[in-house]
């Protein structure tokens, strides 16, 4: 359980985060929605207590991160930024880590093993791929055994069978009652994995809600119909808050109207009707449409930058 | 969202404990022995604690019969016997730094104050693990350093110094103390710096730049300053004669001692405090 309550951010006089309150439940993979940049890093940092917040506060559990006496059993996390010395072999990297909590060698070889790292085990964590560094870090987040899982970026890096092995790791600590919250900038890779979603764009909370009706609600009333009297069947559907598009000639694209109202309409005027799709916009578009706004805030802000340069 | 079939399953931790100072010290006791950066430079410590004293003991010996009376009596034998630990100091002070600023610019940093995010006993557990192992390992080069170039330098009797003589095991187990206490010193600039080439930098300007610098001082003002500095201070460790302007060995050490701590506190304040 993560509760965060008016968490805010400055770095200078940039703000990272900017008043986030949000509470990340057990028992589900709770995913962490928003461009980069948006602050997804820093709030896990904050959650963590490598940053102290310059207002607001987090618990994890019920207490600060620090306030914990063994804080590696209360969260287990893996940073995007790399968090592992280069020259220091993986198990003795995960060794370090295990005996500041006293936690045995055979733990250590036990999450060697579950995230497929045996046969480098003795190497120098330097030369490890991204996919391979990622593993590392996952081991190093499951070393404490935590009730609560926190992973920023983790399919960053990972092969098809990677993404795989991380989308059913994740499901299966949900499913054990702990709990999960995952960032990433890919909607699409949230979709497969998160049952609930935070979304963020430039540090401020957009939407908190189930990954189901974010899609619904995001996606709106979007239909796509053929027809061979469409522009007759436009003139009838058009109204204040209808917009029609024509995509070509007898295909239109509908917004704020249902399937059904459209097809009751069509009937009503003895219009034929060859397709008629209603359009779930896509998860992507969705986080795009939320975001645009944002994303267009700081796209406003780089012009002067270029100039200067 | 369904479920897939083949979840993967945690196995549960048979034992978790609490985060203790112990356990912080056995965690950065496997840090430390774990890097080939720290065989690398106590390697190179301990060969040149010993290497050097054996090289001017042999060319001291080797030039005896052309040297002037005056030029004789300029020689000593434990200044021959503990000339290593000059040479060796810089390769303990970069050791020191990098026990600390090697965590920085890896990011294993991140990892280590997750892990203990009271962040103190991290500090505390790399200072006495480096003091430890820093004196442990350079304590018998400093006696091989001074009984080999005893052996070298048999031939002449005006050389020829006991162990038991007053200050001289004094000074050359000081050789080893010194060692350790700019190990110390340089990682607390290391905890305060944190950075690799600005932690040696620092420690070079401290140890090697500025105490030439105070020859350009009056020398009223210079006989004033110098003894102070950290440098002159730890050096009177492993010094058997003291000057007229510079501190006895237990005041010297004293100082430097507080002078580490200075350091170590300053980097306490500021680990707890910064964002890491």
């Amino acid at each position: 359980m993560i509760e965060a309550r008016g968490l805010t951010k400055d770095y200078g006089d940039k703000r990272a985060v900017d008043g986030l309150t949000f509470s990340v439940r057990p028992g589900v993979v709770t995913g962490f929605l928003g461009p980069n940049g948006s602050g997804k890093s820093t709030t896990m940092r904050l959650i963590l207590g490598l940053d102290a917040p310059t207002d607001g506060n987090v618990t994890v559990n019920g207490k600060r991160y620090r306030d914990h006496e063994a804080p590696l059993h209360e969260v287990g996390s893996l940073l995007e930024a790399r968090s592992v010395h280069t020259g220091r072999s993986a198990y003795n990297h995960l060794l370090s880590l295990a005996q500041t909590h006293g936690i045995s060698r055979t733990r250590v070889d036990e999450l060697i093993d579950l995230v497929g790292l045996r046969e480098v085990a003795k190497q120098r964590a330097g030369k490890f791929s991204l996919g391979m560094g990622q593993r590392l870090g996952i081991a190093a987040a499951l070393l404490g055994d935590p009730s609560t899982v926190m992973l920023d970026e983790p399919v960053n890096g990972l092969d098809p069978e990677g993404i795989h092995w991380m989308r059913s790791l994740l499901k299966g600590l949900a499913a054990e009652g702990r709990t999960v919250f995952v960032s990433s900038h890919l909607m699409s890779e949230m979709s497969l994995t998160a049952d609930h979603l935070i979304v963020i764009g430039r540090g401020r909370k957009i939407a908190d809600t189930s990954t189901s009706e974010f899609l619904s609600a995001a996606s709106g009333n979007v239909v796509r119909l053929r027809s061979p009297q469409a522009d007759e069947l436009r003139r009838l559907l058009v109204a204040p808050d209808v917009t029609v598009d024509v995509i070509e000639p007898g295909y239109l694209e509908v917004h704020g109207l249902t399937a059904v109202q459209i097809g009751d309409v069509a009937a009503a005027n003895r219009i034929a009707l060859h397709e008629l799709t209603p359009r779930q916009a896509s998860l992507e578009e969705a986080f795009m449409d939320l975001t645009r706004e944002e994303i267009e805030f700081k796209a406003a802000e780089l012009e002067p930058e270029k100039a200067v340069a | 969202m369904s479920t897939s079939a083949s979840v993967q399953r945690l196995p549960r931790a048979a034992h978790i404990g609490r985060v203790t100072q112990l356990r912080v010290v056995l965690s950065e006791w496997t840090k430390l022995h774990s890097l080939r950066s720290t065989r690398w430079s106590l390697f190179a410590g301990i060969f040149l604690t010993i290497a050097f004293p054996i090289l001017f003991a042999a060319l001291t010996s080797s030039h005896w019969g052309t040297m002037s009376a005056h030029e004789r009596a300029d020689r000593h034998p434990l200044d021959i016997a503990l000339a290593g630990v000059n040479v060796s100091q810089l390769a303990i002070a970069v050791l020191g730094v990098l026990v600390i600023t090697g965590e920085y610019s890896t990011g294993m940093i991140r990892a280590t104050f997750t892990a203990v995010p009271k962040r103190l006993p991290v500090l505390w557990a790399k200072t006495a693990v480096f003091g430890v192992v820093s004196f442990l390992l350079m304590l018998p080069p400093v006696l091989i350093a001074f009984f080999a170039s005893q052996a070298i330098l048999s031939r002449h009797h005006i050389l020829q110094i006991s162990f038991s003589h007053p200050g001289v095991a004094r000074s050359v187990i000081g050789g080893a103390v010194y060692l350790m206490l700019v190990g110390i010193f340089a990682l607390g600039i290391g905890a305060i710096v944190r950075n690799t080439a600005g932690g040696i930098a620092t420690f070079a300007a401290i140890f090697f730049v500025i105490p030439p610098l105070m020859n350009i001082l009056p020398t009223s003002w210079n006989n004033a300053i110098s003894q102070y500095l950290p440098s002159e201070a730890g050096r009177q460790i492993f010094s058997l004669t003291h000057g007229a302007h510079s501190l006895a060995p237990w005041p010297g050490g004293l100082l430097f001692v507080g002078y580490c701590a200075l350091t170590l506190a300053i980097a306490a304040v500021l680990l707890v405090r910064r964002d890491t």
